[in-house]
């Protein structure tokens, strides 16, 4: 609620000229049923026609104003509506552009996309009809009310019975169905799911004939999910009918009492006409007034949903010095008995891992999944903070660093290898904008890329789908190594960033990077003990642990979950070393 | 074809699985009808209570109340035929609905997998959950309103009819002017929503490329650079919303102004007719005048709904025709007849392929004239890079997909004149692609097997080592899974793959080793596992290690989807080709 009503302030104005224009067009419908009284009692009893022109005439411009006023009403109600969404969409995406990697693993990805797309289209569209709706159906359905002790105050406690009776019916109907519509659809989401099942499963299916098991299991679910729509059905179909009998009680009692009224000559017939009409107007608002609720309490969890984004912490940058950058002769990297864990993790995923990785270094990482392995190197451009020792770059801590340095200092190739949607170009860039045709060839060249790269439709400026859809999975991991390694920086991470590549093409990826005229310290992570045979140092992983570090012949010497690794993949191959 | 005939083409294909609703719909339309002629009666009975209260001691009181009896009967009368239809519409739609998702997933049965390959599962998941509920809503509403609407028109003509022709003209004839209103904002607002949804799906696919792809992004800084590009479509979003927004909701003000202008026009006539009749019997009385007053406040109502429910349907056709697509796919040319069931006695373990040919696309040839004939219990590596193409051949053994030309064997049948259900049973397959459905660990294991004793599965269990972390699990056996394996690790899902293969144990195996995923002590589990199995079988194992590689009597190196060498270690290493180069580059640093 407050959420929605920041990025209503800047539409303070539009917001009370909708629902106040509303308003009036409200109170105009309400004069409708008193001229028509007039008509009957005055000009129809007299015989008056001038007169009956008249009020005809006070018709048509009753209306034309109605029709002026909800025009000025629904044009600031929806202005007010899209420039919230348009700020709230814009905030949030400042906001989930500042989310750390922890942040994003908390709120998953699919979520944060959710909050950013449909959460916000249905905020605007219950921002939308509350400005709309809100003032005008209370108004409607009180100023009836009001309207018909007007006319005629013995009468009109009809109105006071009726209505809480309506509300209740109209209220309890929809709350008794919201639990009603969940049932059903988490019934439904069985029923996707065994869809979803019997498609990525089709092959084991079919290998085991479990095609009939399937249908039954599918037909279950379908069917139970029927059977609880039409019971919901049969519920919530009761609102139409019930409200309906009420009314028409009222209306029976209208004319009940206002008989003797009328044969005592306290009312006129154009009153009962009046207070009848009064009567029919209170139906259409309240189912109108349940719907808005319905859709505002939707909106409402919505705005709860967003809400929680923005209760997400994210780091304060603002106190940082922005002018450090460290002692070219420290260690490039340096791990000062570091351990990392996870919010809402029992143990840490890294624990105590100490070393020292100069310019120019290979640094090889070892281990089985779960290990640590990513967590351990997400820690240097600080995707993740250490929570106990400290992690260095040229002499100090990272957290002293202004972050966007910091990580444009470090390239990573990440495990998951990803491209934008643009050119080959645009994707490269993003290392170092400013990278001339040559240097991009360069870094195509040393991450093999260079032969599909030069095939393609345009060379560099050849067109990336979305999430570079119309590359192989090998073709995008040579891309992304690329795009690595354009900004030339310092220290370059390979995140198991060649298993998609066979070993011939990844042994040239190897050679080539060592190769690098521009010394970086390299950080290699991989599952095979050939990637990082060579390098000058290499750390064995298990559970968050170094359980080895030294070069590869010192660690088969020294460790044993390294030569078991080794012997694992080599076992075949002695006879050929 | 057209597109008039298309839709008219999808249209009978609705109205066939309407066809055992035909009583039920009947029924419905009666409670239509009565519901609507009581409705619109009640005015009427109304008016006359009024003419009956006109003045100082001229009320008559007796007949008042016959009346008002009158509206409490038809009241109870509308309210329980009201609810009733809808009850029966409920049926009819969700029964249809129920149906239509029940074909639909009957078909997935019977469908090639050439097709299920070829098309993303989100898209036919959402055809037959999305799409079949869209057009549930537009057929329930359908129902609900398009009948109602017309009949309240036809209804409330002849009522009018009754009371003052005159009058009956004046509504006719302004009425179409609020139709004309709404098409026309309707027309107009049209292309804005079309550009309003073509500007929201291009910001929500660049959200879904930044925020999805989130660490890469903040992994370049480029964070504001993105917010630069985002804040440019949503500057347009803005601008296209608003006007989308504004324009469409003008619909209703402007339909309640014509609605107004008919209202005072009728007010008018009416009333000078009143005047002029004086209190002559036979004419339009102001009872008269109140009941046409009522109708001509709801009159525009069932035509903006008529014209609301056109759209409506044909949104739900366009949804279902999505789902007909499906539906009327080709099935796989199913057994023969007379197709022989091999029986488990029957397999000799041999397989010979013979001449065949084989491509996913006809524009792409992958296999040709291919030969080979496997022994009883010879293991077959088929090797190559990731991405090469190397399940071809398990589509084929498993006749997933059918050769091009050629055949393949299996103890001496052609698979063709084989029941695809006893073939695919004589073949054990565990994939690396790893699936579990969603049940107990039970039921996943015993898939091949239904019957086996809880000993057997034990057993079976503790051969794969999965008995220990099973053992752990909160129910044990019985612990339920959710969907694709739920909570557990990649490794465990995998043994579990395997157990169940090892529970029914088929004569011929087709396994596709672990790579990367799964740490080395686990993997060490699964080559164990996999070693007991493959004892005196004919297997055919995608090999990604070294050892099962050389260990292989025949060796199928892939490439590019294409078998480019076949012979064993010795023969492909003196070869010098692709293969000699593949394993040499092991050996590199």
């Amino acid at each position: 609620m407050k959420l929605v009503l920041r990025f209503l302030k800047k539409y303070k104005l539009e917001c009370i000229i909708a629902p106040l224009f509303k308003l009036l067009e409200a109170c105009f419908d309400l004069m409708v049923p008193l001229v028509v009284r007039s008509i009957i009692d005055v000009g129809i009893a007299n015989g008056d026609k001038t007169y009956i022109i008249q009020r005809c005439l006070i018709l048509v411009a009753l209306g034309i104003i109605g029709l002026v006023c909800a025009i000025i009403a629904q044009y600031f109600a929806a202005k007010a509506a899209v420039g919230m969404a348009t700020g709230l969409r814009h905030s949030l995406f400042e906001h989930l552009g500042r989310f750390s990697y922890s942040n994003t693993d908390n709120m998953g990805t699919s979520s944060m996309i959710t909050r950013m797309t449909s959460d916000v289209n249905q905020l605007q569209s219950g921002v939308n009809m509350t400005l709309r709706l809100f003032l005008r159906s209370p108004i409607i359905v009180f100023g009836a009310m009001i309207m018909a002790f007007f006319v005629d105050p013995d009468i009109a406690w009809i109105f006071v019975l009726v209505i809480p009776v309506l509300s209740v019916i109209v209220f309890g109907i929809i709350l008794a169905g919201i639990p009603l519509y969940k049932k059903v659809q988490s019934k439904l989401d069985t029923v996707t799911s065994k869809t979803r099942e019997t498609l990525s499963g089709v092959r084991v299916i079919r290998a085991f004939n479990k095609e009939q098991d399937e249908i039954r299991d599918f037909e279950d679910a379908n069917v139970e999910h029927t059977r609880l729509q039409n019971f919901t059905g049969k519920i919530t179909s009761l609102m139409n009918p019930l409200t309906y009998v009420i009314v028409n009680l009222g209306i029976i009692a209208i004319i009940y009492f206002s008989a003797p009224a009328v044969n005592s000559g306290e009312m006129s017939r154009g009153g009962v006409v009046a207070v009848y009409n009064y009567m029919t107007q209170i139906l259409v608002e309240l189912v109108k007034l349940a719907n808005t609720i319905f859709l505002v309490t939707k909106a409402l969890a919505c705005a709860r949903r967003v809400q929680s984004v923005f209760d997400t912490p994210v780091a304060d940058e603002s106190e940082k010095s922005f002018d450090i950058r460290g002692d070219e002769n420290a260690p490039v990297v340096e791990f000062k008995n570091a351990s990392l864990t996870y919010t809402s993790a029992s143990a840490p995923s890294v624990s105590g891992v100490s070393f020292s990785a100069y310019k120019g270094m290979t640094v090889g990482i070892i281990g089985s999944t779960g290990s640590g392995k990513t967590t351990l190197v997400n820690m240097i451009p600080r995707f993740y903070d250490a929570t106990e020792g400290e992690v260095r770059f040229k002499g100090l801590s990272v957290t002293e660093y202004d972050t966007e340095f910091l990580r444009s200092q470090i390239a990573i190739v990440p495990q998951k290898a990803v491209l934008f949607k643009g050119t080959v170009r645009s994707n490269l860039c993003w290392g170092k904008p400013d990278a001339t045709d040559d240097e991009l060839w360069d870094a195509l060249r040393i991450a093999q890329a260079a032969d599909f790269v030069a095939d393609k439709d345009g060379g560099l400026d050849a067109k990336v789908e979305q999430k570079g859809r119309n590359f192989s999975g090998g073709q995008r991991q040579r891309l992304c190594i690329a795009r690595a390694i354009v900004s030339k920086s310092p220290v370059l991470i390979l995140d198991d960033s060649a298993s998609a590549l066979d070993f011939a093409t990844e042994a040239k990826l190897r050679h080539a990077i060592r190769e690098l005229d521009y010394n970086p310290c390299v950080f290699i992570i991989s599952q095979r003990t050939s990637s990082i045979a060579h390098a000058d140092l290499t750390l064995v992983l298990e559970d968050g642990e170094v359980v080895g570090i030294g070069k590869h012949s010192e660690l088969l010497e020294s460790c044993d979950v390294y030569r078991e690794i080794y012997q694992s993949q080599f076992k075949g191959g002695d006879a050929n070393v | 074809m057209s597109d008039t005939s298309k839709k008219q083409r999808v249209f009978s294909k609705v109205l066939r699985y309407m066809k055992g609703y035909r009583l039920l719909f009947g029924i419905s339309l009666v409670f239509v009808a009565v519901t609507v002629a009581g409705m619109l009666y009640i005015p009427v009975l109304a008016g006359q209570a009024i003419d009956l209260a006109i003045g100082i001691n001229n009320v008559d009181f007796k007949g008042i109340y016959k009346i008002l009896i009158k509206i409490a009967v038809v009241t109870a009368v509308v309210a329980l035929c009201q609810w009733l239809m809808n009850v029966c519409n409920n049926k009819i739609t969700f029964g249809i609905v129920r149906k239509l998702r029940k074909d639909a997933f009957v078909k997935i049965q019977t469908l090639p997998l050439s097709y299920l390959d070829s098309k993303p599962i989100g898209d036919t998941v959402s055809r037959v959950i999305t799409d079949v509920d869209q057009f549930g809503d537009g057929l329930l509403m359908g129902f609900s309103q398009f009948f109602t609407g017309i009949l309240t028109i036809a209804v409330t003509i002849g009522f009018m009819i009754s009371i003052s022709i005159p009058i009956t003209l004046v509504v006719v004839l302004i009425t179409p002017l609020s139709l004309f209103v709404a098409a026309f904002i309707a027309k107009n607002t049209f292309s804005l929503f079309k550009k309003q949804s073509e500007t929201r799906a291009e910001q929500t696919a660049f959200i879904d490329e930044m925020i999805g792809e989130h660490k890469t992004v903040v992994a370049f800084s480029q964070e504001d650079e993105a917010l630069k590009k985002f804040d440019e479509i949503n500057t347009r979003l803005q601008k296209t919303s608003l006007k989308a927004l504004f324009y469409s909701s003008l619909t209703n003000p402007c339909t309640r102004f014509v609605n107004n202008l008919v209202y005072a026009a009728v007010a008018f006539v009416g009333a000078m007719i009143c005047i002029k009749n004086g209190n002559a019997q036979g004419g339009l009385t102001v009872g008269g005048l109140f009941a046409l007053l009522n109708y001509a406040n709801q009159y525009t109502k069932p035509f903006n709904e008529i014209s609301g429910v056109v759209t409506e349907l044909q949104n739900s056709m366009a949804c279902v025709s999505r789902l007909f697509e499906l539906i009327d796919q080709p099935s796989q040319i199913p057994d023969a007849p007379d197709a022989h069931v091999l029986s488990e006695n029957e397999v000799d373990g041999t397989v010979n392929i013979q001449d065949v040919s084989f491509s996913y696309t006809p524009d792409k040839e992958l296999i040709r004239d291919f030969n080979l004939y496997i022994e009883k219990g010879q293991r077959v590596a088929i090797v190559g890079p990731t991405g090469c193409g190397k399940t071809t051949l398990i589509n084929l053994l498993m006749r997933f997909y059918d050769v091009d030309s050629g055949s393949i064997s299996v103890s001496g049948h052609n698979v063709k004149d084989l029941t695809r259900g006893s073939l695919r049973s004589s073949y054990g397959m565990v994939l690396q692609d790893t699936w579990l459905k969603c049940g107990t660990i039970r039921d996943n294991i015993t898939m091949g097997k239904p019957d086996a004793t809880d000993e057997e599965i034990i057993a079976a269990a503790k051969k794969t080592h999965a008995h220990s972390f099973i053992r752990r699990l909160p129910q044990g056996y019985d612990t339920v899974i959710g969907e694709d394996g739920g909570s557990l690790s990649q490794g465990q899902k995998q043994l579990l793959c395997i157990t169940r293969v090892i529970l029914s144990l088929p004569p011929m195996l087709i396994l596709d080793e672990a790579t990367s995923s799964i740490d080395t002590r686990t993997e060490i589990r699964i080559q164990n596992s996999f070693a007991l199995m493959m004892q005196g079988r004919t297997s055919f194992i995608v090999a990604h290690r070294l050892s099962t590689i050389k260990e292989a009597d025949i060796i199928l190196v892939m490439d590019n989807g294409k078998i480019i060498e076949k012979g064993n270690h010795e023969q492909l290493l003196a070869n010098g080709g692709f293969y000699c180069e593949l394993w040499n580059s092991q050996f590199e640093t």
